[in-house]
């Protein structure tokens, strides 16, 4: 019995698209993920498990604040700045949002520059995505120092429901972390692209690996999702 | 033989012109403005929540669709991703009810207490 000949292929068969594709890729032994390295599955997957979190948290507010009887706080007033002699109902949030959307805009162009390998492009827009989100960061901790002025508590505030506090300092707490663990993030690749790693194969400090330029688009994956759930939270817990 | 390896993922980079990405930034600063504005002008009521999803939703599906790449993945691994979360949905159900049992609890049992 002679064994099976494989005729030599040297470029992979076309994959087909769509639900059949769908269909193809998750079928039995072989890699699902076609054309995604195992960096960029992974991040994504790491996402989708932070996405259960946020939701997590965000079904705790949303059952916590049905189910009161004294009144919510109006968010509407609570984050209002005493700007030129009148009220501005929640501009520091709305200013939040911009500085959050612009600091996905430019790491989106980083991502871009990464990939035409322009170094120097590429670093600076990552230091001023780095810049934008620790602006953010820096934002929320005057918020949180005017509400902690002002005697909102995880236990208690002067408004209203209790539960207003407890989820404010969780949700706003655990986003801005995840900002400040971004721009840590960012700082060390922007280093590494600053300093041409990815041209000259150095290894990494950590995994003794020779780095590549996707690392910026993972890093931007991260970014952009951070811009995500701030959304969600500007939507449904400032806004509602 | 010069088989390639049937386990290595052909990664393709995706590039695209910066002038679509500035237009998606444009375009989540006007769908942020008019969130904000829903907040500022005072809409109250369904209105007021119908507005807050849509703008919500519109800015969540930009920045995944473009700024994260996912249109132009393959099903694969939009599914994977973008599934799952739909299930949070139930919870939300679940504790939609729940909250509402609670809150007959509190008011029927407890005379209002938080």
């Amino acid at each position: 019995m002679s064994a099976p000949t494989h005729s030599p292929v040297t470029e992979p068969l076309p994959r087909p698209s769509g639900l059949v594709g769908f269909a193809a890729d998750w079928a039995s032994d072989q890699r699902t993920f076609k054309n995604v390295s195992w960096g960029k599955a992974m991040m994504w997957i790491f996402l989708l498990s932070d996405t259960f979190i946020f939701g997590c948290f965000l079904v705790a507010y949303m059952s916590a604040r049905m189910s009161t009887a004294v009144p919510w706080p109006n968010p509407s007033e609570v984050f209002a700045l005493h700007i030129g002699g009148s009220d501005v109902p929640l501009i520091l949030i709305a200013i939040m949002t911009f500085v959050l959307i612009s600091s996905s805009g430019t790491m989106a162009m980083a991502v871009n520059y990464g990939y035409r390998r322009d170094r120097r492009k590429t670093a600076a827009l990552m230091l001023l995505t780095a810049l934008f989100g620790a602006t953010f960061v820096g934002m929320q901790a005057f918020e949180w120092t005017k509400l902690i002025s002002e005697g909102v508590r995880p236990w208690g505030n002067p408004w209203g429901a209790a539960q207003f506090g407890s989820t404010f300092f969780m949700i706003t707490g655990f986003h801005g972390t995840h900002v400040t663990i971004g721009v840590i993030f960012l700082l060390i690749i922007a280093r590494k692209v600053w300093r041409g790693d990815f041209e000259t194969g150095k290894r990494g400090f950590f995994t003794s690996r020779k780095g590549q330029y996707e690392i910026v688009e993972i890093t931007g994956l991260y970014w952009h999702f951070v811009d995500l759930v701030w959304v969600f939270i500007f939507a449904f817990f400032y806004l509602w | 033989m010069t088989d390639v390896p049937a386990h290595t993922a052909v990664t393709e980079h995706q590039q695209h012109p910066i002038s679509l990405y500035l237009l998606v930034w444009g375009l989540l600063f006007v769908l942020s403005a008019c969130s904000y504005l829903v907040d500022y002008v005072g809409l109250q009521g369904y209105l007021r929540w119908s507005l807050i999803l849509i703008f919500m939703m519109l800015k969540a599906g930009l920045i995944v669709a473009v700024f994260m790449h996912m249109a132009w993945e393959r099903l694969a691994l939009i599914y994977a991703i973008l599934l799952p979360p739909l299930l949070v949905l139930v919870f939300v159900a679940l504790m939609v009810s729940e909250s509402h049992y609670v809150l007959f609890s509190r008011l029927t049992f407890f005379g209002a207490a938080p």
